[in-house]
């Protein structure tokens, strides 16, 4: 069994290209270049260049003493908090920017839940001089005011999304509406590996850099290539995917996804889409995702906007129905405290969405010599103000 | 041979089509809708089943789906109200709904829904033509059901080639880059566009839709096409009716057809 995508656009049964016909020129367009385009000379020394100079690449795989010896093992965080913007995110907009270009396309359009994909394209419009709109749920707007107003200081046009529930399938939605008026101009950075065919693909080879550079990173510190556990968050998936990319077919090597619980898997507020998720059709792509009987989207609940999504990649759903990730739930409560607790062991302030990955730490026995890389995806400067509201401090 | 298809035979230009998006602004109000516009001279309905994130349509047709939605309007709901239509009515009636409701009502089942109620036709616009002909095809036909896919601006030729192949009963002309309920006017831009569909031969004959809201735009639409589809129009002046959505129906299809 393979892991990763068929040459029809499927991981498994999952993925696909179930868009309007509105979109096809443009997806159809993505599709026959996109992997020439990522296999260019000039394409690879321009990634790879920004990556190193302008994100700060490589990340260091930080060995955290403290860490391991609360659950001990031999615990390695992925320090993608240290990119430039504060999250892996920025790996995907250098390498779609980079592909808008050479597609020429000449305006950018985004979707934003929290704002984090939001700034690392608002980011990357602004380093390559095009014009950039991201739309974000209305009711996100209000939510993450320093995130937009960081949006707007670099240039970027924040429409707010009015439609639905306001939040980040909504604003998915008014992204994709842009796309079809405007077909030709336009290139639309999907944040996620979700949406239809190739942007799963696309979007995992760009976050690809992170599990290729656990490999050597590893390799020089343990003299093994390969970890026992690679632990990451999911929401759409884009940071688990860069992370568990290079080990898919390293039977060896257990990968672990952790998606939000909410209130709790029943409560009703929850977007744990491995166990409330069932195969329907969401932004383009065949994938679990939280609907009624009828077929309708569910809107999901989460501390954490960045896992606040009622889909999940179609890479991840095939990961989950073939049993090659494990996947655990974790609450808002169990994630708050999972960041204080690395907060005052490490001095590292994570992100809530990273939270959820290190409370499923918790959740295994790990033999004393397991070598464990958890995907450190972000950082939590841009949920201060959920954390100090949620603390005792 | 079903009644779109029927029509297509007996009737070639001036065809009015009209988008409705079944439960609004009322639950009850579907079959009364249906009625009227046959009433009122309209040639063909376009059914729509509401959807909570569709996204080949405007905020208009979306508001209007999740106002069905909130007064209880579903697939199966939906089948219920149609059960006893053609007893009193003989409109050609289009499905039209978005791939994942019908993946979750079940394919077969829907079919077999469709045919029972006696339903002509479906358009479904996230359904990819190489997956409807793998998984869908010969189910639709064996059913007596046409399919209408859409063609726009960016269609290449080889492609709108493939659509008419696959397409029955019309093909879907959608006239602009653009969601329903987009910008209101033809531009000779879209007139040439509809020039060079003209030129090619079809299988099918067209309808024009997207765009289409009053008599001048409907007309326009005419000229290059057997006819034309209005949506979002229509959901406006029913929200603006209110209750009485027969006389909304008479006053609208007047205001199109004089």
């Amino acid at each position: 069994m393979t892991y990763n995508i068929d040459d029809k656009g499927y991981y498994g049964k999952f993925g696909g290209a179930f868009i309007p016909e509105m979109l096809h020129a443009n997806v159809e367009e993505l599709k026959q270049q996109y992997i020439s385009i990522m296999n260019e000379p000039s394409f690879q020394a321009d990634f790879q260049n920004l990556l190193k100079d302008y994100v700060g690449r490589p990340t260091p795989l930080y060995f955290a003493k403290r860490l391991s010896e609360k659950y001990k093992a031999k615990i390695y965080l992925k320090r993608e908090d240290l990119c430039h913007t504060g999250a892996h995110k920025v790996n995907n907009t250098i390498g779609q920017i980079l592909m808008a270009q050479r597609l020429g396309k000449t305006r950018i359009i985004a979707e934003t839940g929290a704002g984090q994909h939001g700034v690392a394209t608002a980011t990357v419009c602004a380093l390559m001089g095009m014009e950039c709109i991201v739309y974000m749920g209305a009711v996100d707007i209000k939510r993450q005011a320093p995130n937009v107003m960081r949006m707007k200081m670099l240039g970027a046009e924040v429409r707010p999304a009015e439609s639905g529930s306001k939040t980040l399938k909504d604003a998915t939605n008014e992204a994709i509406r842009d796309w079809i008026s405007n077909p030709k101009e336009t290139h639309y950075i999907i944040g996620s590996v979700v949406g239809p065919h190739p942007y799963p693909d696309m979007v995992a080879k760009f976050q690809s850099v992170i599990s290729e550079e656990i490999k050597w990173q590893l390799q020089e510190k343990e003299n093994t290539p390969n970890p026992d556990y690679v632990f990451a968050c999911v929401g759409g998936g884009s940071n688990a995917a860069g992370a568990f990319y290079h080990y898919l077919d390293e039977p060896n090597v257990k990968l672990i996804s952790v998606e939000a619980a909410g209130m709790g898997i029943n409560s009703g507020e929850s977007a744990a889409t491995s166990v409330l998720g069932t195969l329907g059709i969401i932004h383009g792509s065949k994938t679990l995702l939280m609907q009624t009987e009828d077929g309708q989207i569910i809107e999901p609940y989460s501390i954490s906007a960045g896992l606040d999504y009622p889909g999940i990649g179609p890479m991840h759903a095939h990961l989950i129905d073939s049993k090659r990730a494990q996947t655990f739930s974790v609450t808002d409560q169990e994630a708050l405290d999972a960041a204080l607790d690395l907060s005052r062991i490490e001095g590292i302030i994570p992100a809530l969405e990273t939270a959820h990955a290190l409370h499923a730490l918790s959740l295994i026995d790990f033999e004393p010599n397991d070598i464990v890389v958890l995907n450190l995806s972000g950082r939590g400067d841009k949920d201060l103000q959920t954390y100090i509201s949620n603390y005792d401090l | 041979m079903n009644r779109i298809e029927k029509l297509f035979e007996e009737k070639k230009s001036s065809i009015l089509n009209i988008y409705f998006t079944a439960g609004f602004p009322n639950l009850t109000d579907t079959v009364t809708i249906i009625k009227s516009l046959e009433e009122n001279g309209v040639d063909l309905i376009e059914l729509g089943i509401p959807y909570s994130d569709p996204l080949a349509d405007g905020t208009t047709i979306q508001e209007s789906g999740n106002i069905a939605i909130g007064n209880g309007m579903s697939l199966k709901v939906l089948f219920e109200q149609l059960k006893d239509l053609r007893k009193e009515s003989q409109i050609p009636i289009i499905l039209m709904g978005y791939l994942n409701q019908v993946m979750q009502f079940g394919v077969e089942k829907f079919i077999k829904k469709c045919k029972e109620v006696d339903i002509d036709g479906l358009i479904l616009p996230d359904l990819p033509v190489d997956v409807y002909e793998a998984e869908f095809k010969s189910l639709i036909s064996s059913n007596d059901l046409s399919i209408s896919f859409l063609v726009t601006p960016q269609t290449s030729d080889e492609r709108i080639e493939q659509i008419d192949a696959n397409s029955s009963g019309f093909v879907y002309v959608v006239s602009d880059s653009s969601i329903t309920g987009g910008k209101s006017g033809i531009s000779s831009q879209q007139i040439e566009y509809f020039k060079r569909l003209n030129n090619k031969s079809w299988k099918n004959p067209r309808l024009i839709g997207f765009g289409i809201s009053d008599a001048q735009t409907f007309n326009t639409a005419c000229t290059y096409a057997n006819g034309a589809i209005i949506g979002s129009a229509f959901i406006k002046a029913l929200k603006k009716g209110g209750d009485d959505v027969t006389q909304t129906c008479k006053t609208f299809v007047e205001s199109i057809r004089n």
